[in-house]
């Protein structure tokens, strides 16, 4: 108001000074911060150089192939002390994806079952699953780790005195023993009738819903697929002559020999990663179920489908679309938290490469690059996942 | 019509009201639900209560050192006789007071901020975040106003878990805007390098993060300058965070209708403006739970900077249970440090909850 407007005297405004044209400033911000960043990766750079150079640090990926000569507590692949650096990376990569997955799949299952149960019109089920939701969300993982780590894994007995299930499953110190199947030569064939069982059951599917859809008639799909899928492995199972036999662990002077073992670092890291994400996959389930409103389940009967029916087409389908993205943040969160491994030991990527190689080698750039490099692409591949599964099931307005 | 009498109505059957009332139409009312609450109980029975008899029944609470357990229950002794190490570290005795005083002041700064109506309470939340945290920077590492030194390496236990989260929190929700309000720019070059910013951080582990800040970030400096370790672990995790948060306010700020954008415009409110007096202030209120979730995960997160050899409340149980003069005591002190963290985290989320539905005012729709 103070400040006359210039374009009074005129029909066309006056050009404005470049300062304050829009167009201009953003131009000039984008450039500073352009050459700030530019700026700032420069002085990184070199002084990283400079002291890796005071520090006699080669740079360079040659590292990877040279000798490891350090032991690894548990490898998916065979791993030995003479193998090289690069495969350091492997052995670790493979036990994080498998403590991973299995976090997945036990959190997911317990996490359904506590947001269930979180729902249930039974008070004391409901208030159980609070009091399990409540403890388990607000105390941080790592403690969880440690606590079944060093105060419940490491307090079992020894081998000799070790708790068992029948004479097949043991559990001491040293960590879980169970029976391992030996497959013998026939079982290829039980595979092979599994999978085109499989096969078989898809094609049934596909038939059964376009035969609904043309003739109204349903075909009950779930039961029949379940009989060919288990009636076919079993058939050539027996066929086979059984081609399968149970290794157990039998005890030994100090230990046991035989059997399947899980050590004790995966067991405690997997059961706390499990029950602590499992509350908060509780609490994203609760709120997927109860997003979905009331009127829904009405209409449903409304239309006249049964209990079982109006659950499976119409409360689960909107439900998960809003239960899936924070799903996938949360399982996205337990392989990220797989990462705290390295503080009881178990040979994770992080503990075995960023851990024990970068310290033998020294090579922090290259190896600290490379970890994040993969946690970057698991996170990234998932999230983009997400975001096509997003725009597939978002709902389709105008 | 004489013949009508009035009598009163009748009662209820018991069985529908009152305690059997309840109990049949909340834990018996199918046989599902018969068979689901004997499970229940039979969880309560095996987990909770030898649990709580562990804790309280049993447990030794008084006596000097380990003779006087008894060794059935908890060893509360254990936590009693090592508190001063569990809250303040390594810190020397005399200096006890000093981190009083800024407990204390913080406890007097943020309890106001709960109460409902209390006077000049929004100055006391900006004293909080400005003066407060400069007043207990002197207290803490000393060298001025003739207090002594205290060297940040002996910080430790509950007073170290508090003053990183403290930063990392204050810190963490303005560069967290920052970064939101930057990935919805219209300058590509500011929107790329916030967008890069933002996943590079959420998508590598903490872990990984404290790592760097602790074996790279001495190589990114130049020769002779060095942090020290608590200061790099408190840029890892704001860093870290800052990534969350960003993330968390960047969904307030999609969900305010481009109606508020467009009339703080037609007002004439440059960028600045538009967006602390209209945007943010909205944007921010809708999105408190979230900020407050992202706050639980970092108070929780501090526990990992025990990996890169800092002795939070988590490091000082660690430190102290191996001690031999005590046998087994394990888990008298998870349980402890759980508790410290479980209060915490659990009272603020309520406090979460309370502000939502204080603040709603009626725009979710």
């Amino acid at each position: 108001m103070a400040d006359k407007p210039k374009a009074a005297k005129g029909l066309t405004p006056a050009k404005p000074p470049p300062w304050n044209n829009p167009a201009v400033r953003s131009l000039v911000f984008q450039a500073l911060a352009l050459a700030l960043l530019g700026y700032f990766f420069y002085v990184v750079l070199q002084n990283t150089m400079s002291n890796m150079e005071s520090r006699g640090i080669t740079t360079g990926f040659q590292f990877l192939h040279e000798p490891a000569g350090f032991g690894i507590l548990m490898s998916l692949i065979d791993y030995s002390e003479t193998d090289t650096y690069g495969r350091t990376f492997f052995v670790g990569l493979l036990n994080t994806l498998l403590v991973s997955s299995l976090g997945i799949i036990f959190a997911t299952i317990l996490g359904f079952t506590l947001g269930i149960a979180r729902l249930s019109r039974n008070w004391l089920i409901s208030k159980l699953a609070v009091v399990y939701i409540e403890i388990f969300r607000n105390i941080p993982l790592l403690l969880q780790i440690f606590f079944w780590y060093i105060a419940v894994l490491q307090t079992l007995p020894g081998a000799k005195h070790s708790l068992k299930i029948g004479e097949a499953f043991f559990l001491n110190n040293r960590g879980f023993y169970f029976p391992a199947p030996v497959f013998k030569d026939g079982f290829g064939l039980v595979v092979a009738a599994f999978a085109a069982a499989v096969v078989g059951v898809v094609y049934l599917v596909k038939w059964a819903r376009r035969r609904q859809e043309e003739t109204g008639r349903q075909f009950p799909v779930f039961p029949v697929s379940l009989g060919i899928i288990i009636g076919a492995a079993a058939a050539a199972f027996w066929v086979e002559g059984m081609p399968i036999s149970w290794n157990y662990p039998t005890l030994k002077r100090f230990s046991f020999e035989g059997g399947g073992r899980i050590i004790p670092e995966l067991m405690a890291l997997l059961w706390a990663l499990t029950m602590y994400t499992a509350a908060f996959i509780a609490e994203v389930v609760r709120s997927g179920i109860l997003s979905v409103s009331h009127g829904q389940t009405e209409a449903a009967r409304a239309l006249g489908l049964r209990g079982g029916p109006t659950l499976r087409l119409i409360i689960i389908p909107q439900a998960l679309r809003v239960i899936i993205p924070p799903l996938t943040s949360q399982y996205l969160n337990l392989t990220k938290n797989s990462s705290l491994a390295t503080a009881i030991g178990y040979p994770d990527l992080v503990s075995v490469f960023m851990g024990t190689t970068l310290n033998q080698t020294g090579q922090a750039v290259e190896v600290v690059a490379m970890t994040m490099a993969v946690y970057l692409t698991i996170s990234l591949t998932i999230s983009t996942g997400m975001n096509w599964y997003n725009k597939k099931m978002a709902l389709k307005e105008r | 019509m004489t013949d009508v009498v009035h009598k009163p109505d009748l009662a209820p059957p018991v069985t529908t009201v009152g305690v059997i009332g309840w109990v049949r139409k909340n834990l018996f009312a199918t046989p599902f639900d018969t068979v689901l609450t004997l499970f229940g109980a039979y969880l309560v029975i095996t987990f909770v209560l030898p649990a709580l008899n562990w804790a309280i029944i049993d447990a030794s609470w008084s006596g000097k050192d380990q003779s006087a357990c008894t060794g059935e229950g908890a060893c509360w002794v254990f936590i009693i006789e090592r508190i001063n190490f569990f809250v303040y570290g390594f810190i020397d005795e005399k200096f006890y007071w000093r981190v009083n005083l800024v407990f204390i002041m913080f406890a007097a700064l943020i309890v106001p901020q709960f109460l409902a109506k209390f006077p000049k309470k929004a100055w006391l939340g900006w004293f909080l975040v400005t003066g407060y945290p400069v007043i207990s920077y002197i207290l803490l590492v000393g060298g001025s106003f003739g207090l002594a030194d205290i060297d940040t390496g002996k910080w430790g236990g509950i007073m170290l878990t508090l003053v990183l989260s403290f930063v990392g929190i204050v810190a963490a929700l303005p560069v967290g805007v920052l970064l939101a309000l930057g990935r919805r720019s219209k300058m590509p070059v500011i929107r790329g390098i916030c967008v890069c910013f933002i996943e590079l951080w959420r998508g590598v582990p903490l872990i990984s993060v404290l790592f760097m800040a602790s074996v790279m970030l001495p190589l990114f400096l130049p020769e002779g300058v060095n942090f020290n370790k608590l200061l790099r672990a408190m840029i890892g995790i704001v860093m870290f965070q800052s990534a969350y948060m960003a993330e968390v306010v960047r969904g307030g700020l999609q969900a305010i209708p481009k109606g508020q954008y467009e009339a703080a415009e037609a007002l004439g409110l440059n960028y600045w403006k538009s967006m602390v007096l209209i945007i943010l202030p909205q944007a921010l209120k809708m999105v408190i739970p979230g900020i407050v979730n992202t706050f639980i995960a970092l108070f929780k997160d501090t526990t990992l900077v025990l990996i890169i050899g800092l002795l939070d409340v988590l490091a000082a149980v660690q430190a102290a249970i191996v001690d031999p003069a005590w046998k087994s005591v394990a888990t008298e002190g998870y349980v402890f440090a759980a508790a410290v963290f479980w209060v915490f985290c659990f009272s603020m989320s309520r406090y979460s909850q309370a502000l939502e539905r204080k603040l709603y005012t009626g725009h979710k729709r």
